[in-house]
């Protein structure tokens, strides 16, 4: 018995073990051929725009329409640049979007200090509190702040793009999760040492927080520099729009040559397509933050 | 005595903790809690064009509305937007991470190609739109020309101006959806699909049986941030339709947006903004006592 049962294994599976490698070639072989298909598909939207950033306006525009420029011809970045106030568009949403990034690190890891760190009477209605701003959709506000950026006479300002995003309720908690890991004993030994909350936080929590920090960075830039319908209610002058605001414009208002509109979106992509290539985990850290909003 | 230490203490940790607060919470109470109270009073109110309210009218602006049948058409619209974004989506996402999920050489590659869609923003996405379904220029209607499909009037007809916004929204979202379930599929314990495959099951067995089901939570969680999303959607719809053809593509968000600031009138608007928070939020709470039940959580 114990002599036939390596025979029989053998020759059942031999038909199975020969015919192996022949089929996994092939199933390889075709699931490449649909990787490449499908991923020419899914990412060809932002391929052609870079393509035809590179054509002459004649090519953009041509009935049929080229897939590829006929030789690289960059002038179409130094026009959008320059004629379509492109520079521009884009210095007003680094103001912003840095504006942004810097404000919410700054509010966020300091309440989130206090959420931590703090025992103090109402900690936990505030927390509610914080939760609350997470639970309801920003158009409910949109109104209201529109009046009041309105009122201070903030409309088609870089203060006025920017206030209503500088504190976030989700920038907190993301904070607050990570601090809770800073061992408690390092914040006992801290005080017994006599050192303020100040010190503390400044000297040890915020180095210890750096990683976080960068993907609350991350998630605040992606959402500041995306952002689309607050700067088109803000920005009443051509020369105080984000690049956003921007981009989707220039079809309407000026007859451009769509080569100096698809320059402009390659423009605006490139911080985020850089990420992407460069920093793949930083930028999927930075989205995954954000959805727990949802 | 020591009830009376802790108590000083805590009392003096207030003090503490304020500094550490004050920032979030004015600008909070300033941009949040007083807008979403100001909005709910505005609902109530007749407003001039300043924005200030007028006459009180009580619920007749939320009457209005559903009575109107403008918002009617919204309502349905938004739905019929959010049916033709949120499952096409959703399966292709599952699709497109199961392709990519094998750790294959060169995958990285594609992978980036795959999630390349993350890097768009909604401005950036309508703007490639319209050079894509350009009536003269249009790359997408000439290629379809190959396969014989006839001219297609995509922004202009009322019919194919829903599906262009709805083709730009799902391919917006591919990217960020792909990689949530790719996260998803990876956290799936190796063993379990090891013990399937000696069990004798073929792809589409272990798929359905073991794989579908761990990941229903993921699955689940891109549902609802979806849902979420598609009723909120405005920048694809005001760049590329600007609401039209004759309002096919007038959706919630979008009425809200000319309710209040080319119309003026921001009393009815707001009604508006609260009827769609009461939307998401039943929504929500359907999805969460009907659909999770469903779910599989380990």
């Amino acid at each position: 018995m114990s002599t036939l049962q390596p025979a029989l294994e053998k020759t059942a599976l031999s038909p199975a073990v020969r015919r192996r490698p022949r089929t996994k070639q092939v199933t390889t072989a075709a699931h490449y051929l649909v990787l490449l298909i499908v991923s020419l598909i899914i990412a060809f939207p932002i391929l052609f725009a870079l393509s035809t950033s590179l054509m002459t306006p004649a090519e953009s525009l041509s009935s049929p329409p080229h897939l590829v420029p006929s030789h690289l011809n960059f002038t179409s970045y130094h026009n959008a640049l320059q004629a379509a106030p492109l520079g521009k568009f884009l210095l007003n949403s680094v103001i912003v979007s840095a504006v942004i990034v810097a404000g919410q690190l700054l509010t966020s890891s300091l309440s989130a200090y206090a959420f931590a760190f703090l025992r103090f009477p109402g900690r936990n209605l505030l927390f509610y509190l914080f939760l609350a701003t997470m639970m309801i959709p920003w158009e409910v506000t949109l109104i209201p702040n529109y009046l009041t950026i309105k009122q201070l006479g903030w409309l088609s300002t870089y203060q006025g793009l920017a206030a209503p995003f500088l504190a976030t309720a989700f920038g907190t908690f993301l904070l607050r999760q990570f601090y809770l890991q800073i061992p408690r004993d390092l914040y006992e030994a801290a005080v017994l040492d006599g050192c303020g909350h100040w010190r503390f936080f400044l000297t040890v929590v915020v180095p210890l927080s750096r990683p976080a920090l960068g993907t609350l960075g991350v998630y605040a830039f992606l959402q500041a520099w995306n952002m689309y319908l607050w700067p088109l209610l803000i920005t009443n002058k051509t020369g105080m729009r984000t690049v956003q605001i921007g981009i989707s414009m220039l079809q309407n208002e000026e007859q451009l040559a769509w080569n100096l509109i698809m320059a402009g979106v390659v423009l605006v992509l490139l911080p985020t397509v850089l990420l992407l290539i460069i920093g793949q985990k930083q930028l999927v850290k930075g989205l995954l933050a954000g959805s727990v909003k949802g | 005595m020591n009830a009376v230490v802790r108590a000083r203490r805590r009392g003096r940790e207030l003090w503490s903790a304020g500094p550490f607060l004050a920032p979030s919470l004015l600008l909070f109470a300033l941009f949040f809690f007083y807008p979403l109270g100001k909005t709910v009073y505005l609902s109530f109110f007749l407003t001039n064009a300043k924005g200030e309210a007028k006459s009180f009218v009580g619920w007749q602006q939320y009457a209005e509305l559903f009575a109107s049948p403008d918002f009617q058409h919204s309502l349905w619209t938004t739905l019929l937007f959010v049916l033709l974004t949120v499952l096409p989506g959703l399966l292709l996402a599952l699709l497109l991470a199961l392709l990519v999920e094998k750790p294959l050489r060169g995958m990285a590659f594609f992978r980036t190609l795959i999630i390349s869609p993350v890097t768009v923003s909604v401005a950036t996405a309508s703007t490639i739109g319209l050079l894509l379904f350009n009536p003269s220029i249009s790359l997408l209607t000439y290629g379809l020309k190959f396969f014989g499909v006839p001219d297609i009037a995509w922004l202009t007809d009322p019919f194919w101006a829903m599906i262009s916004v709805s083709l730009v929204t799902v391919w917006m979202g591919l990217g960020f959806h792909t990689i949530l379930l790719l996260g998803g599929l990876q956290a799936i314990p190796q063993e379990l699909l090891e013990s399937a495959k000696i069990d004798g099951a073929g792809y589409l067995k272990r798929l359905r049986h073991v794989v579908l089901p761990l990941l229903s939570p993921t699955l689940f969680f891109v549902l609802v941030v979806s849902v979420i999303g598609a009723f909120q959607s405005f920048g694809q719809i005001n760049i590329l339709t600007a609401g039209g053809p004759s309002r096919s593509t007038h959706v919630l968000v979008y009425s809200i947006y000319r309710d209040a600031f080319f119309n003026f009138q921001f009393g009815s608007a707001s009604a508006q903004a609260i009827v769609l928070f009461a939307i998401l939020l039943l929504l929500t709470l359907l999805q969460f006592t009907v659909v999770e039940r469903k779910v599989h959580y380990q």
